[in-house]
């Protein structure tokens, strides 16, 4: 029964999972290119989340700083291209690189301070980053701003195709992503994953049946490093800048740790669901406050309720959903099932699977 | 030396003001166990309620009495309806619906009181004194003053009356409290509405000291209350004060003394939380929880 139910999942799942596939494969080609450099931007979101996640949701480790790591992608590939010439794929392994050694230096002295102390030290990250970044870097006249010549965002000549760069910016995110989601997948359901979860459910026990406590919780930190760098790295394709600022660097920390609570804490799609509906959500609230369909006399000219509808969703959606899009759908379905069956299953059955 | 005492007192005033924000958000860490994201917005909010009523012709310290007093009672209701429906609650979940409270109240200040800088006159006579060649501002008496005045109050209202039993008993056990009869639901209330009122005493009374009233007035200020609170321990009143001075402090030094530092001062007090912390994880004054296996 049991086994039944799992291949149906599993059947359904790979369904499910090759229709979104092929949507996305098509969607380039029927879009403009503000809609394709939007959901580009909702990729690298979700790729920054799911990183977030194998921190936060895995192993219980709150930041509010990868806006930091982000960054550290972002500008390594900027500069990169803009002062050395690099292609831009080139310089993702590099950004990558840094931003996971970045994590393991800032993972060290993690591991003595928990919980909301370590929310504020990464905090901490997150305000220095835009001022480090001020002093160091000799962006367009002199501000902290790099940009990339726009002949390099055109893909590579090897690309078949006659691929526009927004394009191929989204064909870039969508097979990193999936590559990084399988990373995140097979984290998960091996030992590094289980010793991750054991460390955020008890760090005492997990210690005592041989857990490394200290090299778990940096790898984590480091690897979460690694996926924002990434992201950071290609926002640089799609934006062709980058660039920090105080309040921008704290509201992409912000907004990743959203994305994952929103998608699903500590599940494997999640975060990716997560980020896409808060690069959408903000997107048409700011859409629907300009152009409102509707109450046009009183919202017309007030782009600054934007946010507030935003957050106002947040605390509805959290109400509604506590435990993420991928929790609650896994509530309905299990309710499903349960209905389903009238009678309930002898215990035994359960338990021998 | 007249150069190091001016930026010591530059340093306390600055101190003295995240100790002030500081105190609010111990406060509702103490009775609800919530890191609070929204106070610093909270208080821009009820900043900009103080002067809309200056506007309306109140003398400003009327003025501070009376938001004070609504940012009390709107405190007490967003615990009562948007907090309390998430008491059983995940803490990530409540860290979420905090930013939510953020953004929308940053909005919702902007969009009834509009963008352009507002200047909010001073409660009190702007002077300043020379004592042997280190300037002394009235305001820097006033923030330490009311801050003294402050910390008394709370003292005397956690420490000396019933109250304040109910209240501490609340955030040290909810369950035993109200087996004992003691109403959680008003203390957790009473909590978010004091912390409101003082977070509203804080930014009526700093915004008169800077270039004015913007959207973005406290989300500085809120930064450096959270590492105050970080360096003095969550659960710390005396912390949170504490905290906030020697981030003042180091601050204002490093501005003067550490010209490599130039434009990258932010790298010290965020250094020293780091540093503190690794040596005691709680804080400077906070208490640690025993874990039992």
């Amino acid at each position: 029964m049991a086994e039944r139910a799992r291949r149906q999942r599993l059947i359904i799942g790979t369904v499910v999972g090759l229709v979104v596939l092929a949507y996305l494969i098509w969607f380039p080609q029927q879009h403009a290119p503000a809609d394709v450099r939007l959901w580009t931007m909702a990729i690298y979101f979700g790729i920054a989340a799911m990183g977030l996640n194998l921190l936060t949701g895995y192993n219980g480790q709150v930041s509010i700083g990868h806006g930091a790591f982000f960054g550290i992608g972002a500008y390594t590939t900027a500069i990169l291209v803009s002062d050395h010439g690099w292609s831009l794929l080139a310089t993702l392994p590099v950004a990558a690189a840094l931003a996971f050694v970045v994590g393991v230096a800032v993972g060290i002295p993690a591991l003595r301070v928990k919980g909301l102390y370590l929310a504020l030290v990464t905090l901490g990250l997150a305000v220095v980053f835009p001022d480090l970044t001020k002093k160091f870097v000799r962006g367009v006249g002199g501000t902290n701003l790099v940009r990339v010549p726009s002949a390099s965002l055109r893909p590579p000549d090897w690309m078949p195709g006659g691929l526009q760069p927004d394009q191929w910016g989204f064909y870039l995110a969508l097979v990193i992503s999936l590559g990084l989601l399988f990373g995140v997948w097979c984290i998960v359901r091996g030992r590094f994953g289980r010793a991750l979860i054991a460390v955020r459910d008890h760090e005492a026990a997990a210690t005592t049946v041989g857990v490394d406590l200290a090299r778990t919780k940096v790898l984590a930190f480091a690897l979460s490093a690694l996926y924002a760098g990434v992201a950071g790295a290609l926002s640089v394709q799609v934006t062709g800048i980058a660039n920090a600022e105080k309040i921008g660097t704290f509201n992409l920390s912000i907004l990743f740790l959203v994305a994952v609570v929103i998608g699903g804490t500590a599940t494997v799609f999640g975060p990716l669901i997560g980020g896409f509906l808060v690069v959408m959500i903000q997107d048409r609230t700011t859409q629907f406050v300009a152009d409102p369909p509707f109450l046009s006399g009183f919202l017309s000219g007030k782009e600054v309720l934007s946010p507030a509808i935003f957050g106002i969703m947040l605390i509805v959606l959290m109400y509604f959903l506590p435990d993420g899009i991928v929790g609650g759908f896994r509530r309905l379905l299990h309710r499903i099932a349960t209905r389903r069956r009238s009678t309930p299953e002898p215990l035994g059955a359960s338990v021998g699977s | 030396m007249t150069v190091f005492l001016s930026q010591i007192m530059n340093g306390i005033q600055n101190g003295v003001i995240y100790a002030s924000l500081g105190l609010a958000i111990v406060l509702i860490f103490r009775t609800t166990g919530i890191l609070n994201f929204a106070q610093g917005e909270m208080a821009l909010f009820s900043t900009y309620v103080t002067w809309e009523l200056t506007r309306l012709g109140l003398p400003v310290w009327l003025a501070i009495i009376v938001s004070m007093t609504l940012a009390f009672i709107g405190g007490a209701l967003i615990e009562r309806i948007v907090i309390r429906p998430f008491e059983q609650s995940s803490p990530l979940v409540l860290v979420i619906v905090t930013i939510g409270l953020f953004l929308a109240f940053n909005a919702l200040a902007q969009l009834f009181f509009g963008v352009e800088a507002k200047a909010l006159p001073r409660a009190y006579p702007d002077r300043n004194w020379l004592l042997g060649g280190v300037s002394l501002r009235s305001d820097t008496l006033v923030l330490i003053a009311v801050l003294a005045v402050e910390c008394l109050l709370l003292w005397a209202l956690l420490q000396r009356t019933k109250v304040g039993l109910a209240l501490r008993a609340v955030a040290s056990n909810a369950d035993s409290a109200r087996l004992l009869g003691v109403s959680a639901a008003t203390m957790l209330m009473l909590g978010w509405g004091l912390a409101a009122a003082l977070g509203c005493l804080a930014g009526a009374l700093v915004v008169p000291t800077t270039s004015g009233l913007t959207a973005g007035s406290m989300q500085g200020i809120l930064v450096f209350a959270f590492a105050g609170v970080a360096l003095g321990g969550f659960d710390s009143p005396i912390g949170a004060v504490v905290g906030g001075l020697i981030i003042g402090i180091a601050d204002a030094l490093t501005r003067q003394y550490v010209p490599a530092l130039a434009g990258i001062e932010i790298i010290v007090p965020f250094g020293l939380i780091l540093v503190v912390l690794l040596l005691r994880p709680q804080g400077l004054f906070g208490h640690v929880k025993v874990e039992r296996v």
